[in-house]
């Protein structure tokens, strides 16, 4: 033992961890919408499309859930480089990304989706909605308002699991952890601050949420029901 | 065979196998932990109810890779010099304690509380309430999510990559390395995990329903 704890190299790398906070927060961004989108596609596929649709978007789902984001994340970097479609960094972790909340999300959303009861259905064809309309303007809102606590903890899982992007080499705030322990030898320092860095990033996009979810339901906030 | 030689796919078998231990080390290791945890989170005792929120937070909180390497080179620095297999699994122990912990904190506090004030009526102490009467119902509610979580702790497993632990992700890597074909390396590396993940994700949801209809 005796080990001398040295956070000096904080001053120095304070720009680069930044850099790396950054660079993690507007990943998680930037995922997070277009995760949602196909998510939400996938899951209105699995219960009103046609039979084929249905189990293209059941595979896709099973398939993602089923394997680890860092697999799927080199399959896509490496594999499309040897394609020829060099793409880099950032873009195949936000397209790996994406593509993988987009499988959780369609789980969450499906439950959301079957919770309606079946009278808002046929409320909406009673007002002679289209179908589509009937799911766009009556059953999505609801359905996310019924799962949004769901939604935000898998949206924090998926920002936590950028971390693993600085292996391909993505300079986020994990890779940039790396390079001071590299640096610095002093790895287990770097990591406590990490750590601590992390932490109060996901009460930071806990609360965010929590502020988007008081906007967005204002049916909620008034009955006082919790999110 | 593939593409790949005989031995090559021998070789991500081997990675896959210690995939394997270490699921197996990571849910050992979370349910000694997670039990604890769990009893905690449903403590009537404020402070060990605060303590445990804590540990679950904090670990929730961090990203398992980080986790990881705090646990890597904190063994180092105490003079430790263990196997990447003792740093990952001592890892994954933390990770999947705090998961278990939460989901079975669920099941505890999910038997309706009249059977807590049926047994008392009964006269039976604290311990053998708990021990007799809540412990049997909640571990039946426990297994569909312990199972789903199962899934969770293989698939997670991947992430000790970083400290290079040789994984079923960490062989893949090194074979990808040698072979340059990482269509082919990654698609077998992810039907073996497949293999490993889906019965088991079909086995939760047969519990779940199971339990649902009952």
């Amino acid at each position: 033992m005796g080990y001398e704890f040295d956070f000096s190299f904080l001053s120095e790398y304070a720009p680069d961890l930044w850099r790396g906070v950054w660079l993690t927060l507007w990943m998680t961004v930037v995922s997070i919408v277009p995760g949602f989108v196909l998510g939400t596609l996938c899951a209105i596929g699995r219960i009103y499309g046609s039979p084929p649709v249905r189990r293209v978007a059941t595979i896709y789902v099973e398939a993602i859930r089923n394997t680890p984001l860092v697999i799927q994340v080199f399959w896509l970097f490496f594999g499309l480089a040897v394609l020829g479609a060099r793409l880099d960094a950032f873009t195949a972790a936000v397209i790996a990304l994406s593509i993988n909340v987009g499988a959780y999300t369609a789980e969450i959303m499906r439950a959301g989706f079957e919770s309606i009861p079946r009278g808002q259905r046929e409320a909406a064809s009673c007002l002679a909605l289209s179908g589509p309309q009937r799911v766009l303007y009556v059953e999505l809102p609801q359905a996310v308002e019924r799962v949004y606590p769901a939604l935000v903890s898998q949206f924090i899982l998926m920002m936590l699991a950028t971390s693993i992007m600085s292996q391909i080499s993505a300079e986020e705030l994990t890779g940039v952890a790396y390079q001071i322990q590299s640096f610095t030898f002093r790895g287990f320092e770097a990591y406590l601050v990490t750590a601590g860095i992390y932490l109060v990033l996901v009460t930071m996009l806990r609360l965010t949420l929590h502020g988007v979810a008081l906007a967005a339901f204002p049916r909620r906030r008034r009955l006082g029901t919790p999110l | 065979m593939l593409g790949l030689t005989v031995d090559q796919l021998l070789f991500l078998v081997r990675g896959a196998g210690w995939t394997l231990v270490l699921s197996l080390l990571g849910f050992v290791g979370g349910t000694i932990l997670g039990l604890p945890v769990a009893l905690a989170r449903s403590s009537k005792l404020k402070a060990l109810r605060m303590i445990s929120s804590a540990y679950v937070q904090l670990i929730q909180g961090v990203p398992l890779p980080v986790i990881m390497f705090v646990v890597y080179f904190g063994l180092s620095i105490g003079g430790f010099e263990v196997p990447a297999l003792v740093a990952a699994g001592l890892a994954m122990t933390a990770y999947s304690s705090a998961y278990l912990g939460e989901i079975w904190k669920g099941c505890i506090q999910a038997v309706p509380k009249t059977q807590w004030e049926a047994a008392e009526c009964l006269a039976l102490t604290g311990p053998q309430r708990f021990v007799h009467v809540i412990l049997p119902q909640a571990l039946k509610i426990a297994v569909p999510p312990t199972v789903g979580f199962l899934v969770q702790i293989v698939k997670n497993t991947s992430y000790s990559v970083v400290i290079g632990f040789f994984d079923l992700t960490y062989s893949a890597k090194v074979l990808n390395n040698s072979t340059y074909k990482p269509f082919l390396v990654f698609s077998v590396a992810a039907a073996l995990y497949f293999v490993i993940c889906y019965p088991l994700s079909l086995l939760a949801g047969r519990f779940e329903r199971k339990l649902k209809r009952v």
